[in-house]
């Protein structure tokens, strides 16, 4: 079970080097989104540490929205989601790696960069910290529910408007204590309670999420 | 030879609707261990929906697929351990040289075949010369042939499902596969597959199913 792990895993990230574009989609996407505020919204430091974290948050969700209907696609095209569901192996823990790698592709780099927009919203040091931390718990969930939606949509024509329309509504309570944190350190009270509350989704979805998308696609498939 | 007493696969009373159309129905066969089953038809016929039927990955509308004697739903993990699919669809990955090809699907189906098995099934295949250049540069028939490929590195599976195999395959390799499929029936093997091609394979025990007889 951890070999076809970690060999579904190193496929998908050896595929991603491959075509090295499709990755920066994303990336470039959340770098863009974000730099139009301090623009758009002009360039007072107090406004735009105040919206920092709310903008930082949504950027990465749709971010996320945007590339993740694509990570069933190909399998799907060429009939290797086929032999994902005929394997020895259970289909969830397939789907899991496959999420896994996603993650290390898109969402890891969004934390990484963080603090380079960050800086863009004159956030301090400390508020700088919490984001990431914020983003580093809450992006793999966003990644495991997006692969409900990327299954449950697959196959369909205007898939991407849909999955917007599934996956969203779910994304609400991740944005709320996401950047929300922020703001509960400025009033000085603790953002333990934000955090966990982040981990306590990442658990729940980390539990269903590849077993639901998994259902998904045997269904899709039939 | 004696009529095994368990047969390998078995169908009982199959039918199958597509959309709005019935394609087949009370449908049944038998296949024994060693055995070779041409599914014949005329396009349309169910012949694809059928195989897709009998590896798992659509439900029939009514009757059942037995597996070693059992209902399949409830030896799954045995009924899905014991069949190779090959289906239209190459599973191929453009990116990936015919050796990453075959050594990730052969991950994802959950086997650990050796790497020189592997090499041995590409060469012999015919696809030595190849074995570096991404699969997007390949032709149809060795994209086709990287996904054969996999029945030469096997020799677990108790039941090969093969959709089409010999389209795009030239002289050569059709005469490589045919010997392939020989040398698992020969093994012990069984194999059901659909073609429209006249080929020569030998089997001891074979049979046909001509969907057109069973179709509404």
């Amino acid at each position: 079970m951890l070999s076809v792990f970690v060999s579904v895993v190193r496929r998908d990230l050896l595929l991603a080097w491959r075509r090295r574009s499709d990755v920066l989609t994303a990336l470039g996407f959340f770098l863009l989104v974000t730099s139009l505020f301090p623009l758009g919204v002009g360039p007072e430091p107090d406004q735009l540490s105040r919206i920092a974290a709310g903008v930082m948050w949504v950027a990465a969700l749709l971010a996320t929205l945007l590339s993740v209907q694509r990570l069933f696609e190909s399998d799907e095209a060429d009939g290797t989601l086929e032999q994902m569901l005929l394997s020895v192996e259970p289909l969830a823990v397939i789907v899991l790696a496959k999420v896994c790698a996603y993650w290390l592709l898109t969402g890891l780099p969004l934390v990484v960069i963080a603090p380079l927009i960050a800086l863009q919203f004159n956030l301090s040091p400390d508020e700088t910290l919490i984001v990431c931390a914020t983003l580093l718990i809450g992006t793999p969930t966003l990644s495991l529910l997006g692969a409900v939606g990327a299954s449950l949509t697959l196959g369909l024509r205007g898939g991407g408007a849909l999955i917007a329309l599934l996956v969203l509504p779910l994304y609400v309570p991740l944005l709320i204590f996401g950047a929300g944190a922020v703001d509960a350190w400025r009033a000085g009270l603790g953002v333990q309670s934000h955090l966990a509350l982040l981990g306590a989704c990442l658990l729940v979805a980390f539990a269903v999420c590849p077993l639901a998308s998994a259902a998904a696609l045997r269904i899709a498939q039939d | 030879m004696t009529e095994p007493a368990v047969a390998l696969i078995e169908a009982r009373a199959l039918a199958c609707v597509r959309g709005r159309a019935r394609l087949f129905s009370g449908l049944d066969f038998a296949l024994a261990p060693g055995e070779l089953m041409h599914v014949a038809g005329a396009n349309g016929s169910g012949k694809t929906s059928l195989l897709r039927i009998l590896c798992g990955l659509s439900e029939p509308e009514s009757g059942e697929v037995r597996w070693r004697g059992e209902p399949a739903r409830r030896v799954s993990d045995d009924w899905r351990d014991g069949l190779l699919y090959l289906g239209h669809r190459n599973a191929v990955k453009d990116d990936f040289t015919p050796l990453e090809n075959l050594r990730a699907s052969a991950a994802i189906a959950g086997e650990t075949t050796p790497e020189d098995t592997l090499l041995r099934a590409l060469v012999d295949i015919g696809l030595g010369a190849r074995l570096d250049v991404p699969a997007r540069s390949l032709s149809q028939g060795q994209r086709r042939r990287v996904a054969l490929a996999r029945l030469l590195a096997d020799s677990r599976s108790a039941l090969w499902i093969l959709d089409e195999p010999f389209t795009a395959l030239d002289v050569r390799a059709v005469a490589t596969l045919a010997g392939a499929m020989s040398a698992h029936l020969a093994r012990g093997g069984s194999i059901i597959y659909t073609t429209h091609q006249p080929v020569d394979i030998d089997a001891l025990r074979r049979q046909t199913l001509n969907l057109d007889d069973f179709s509404c």
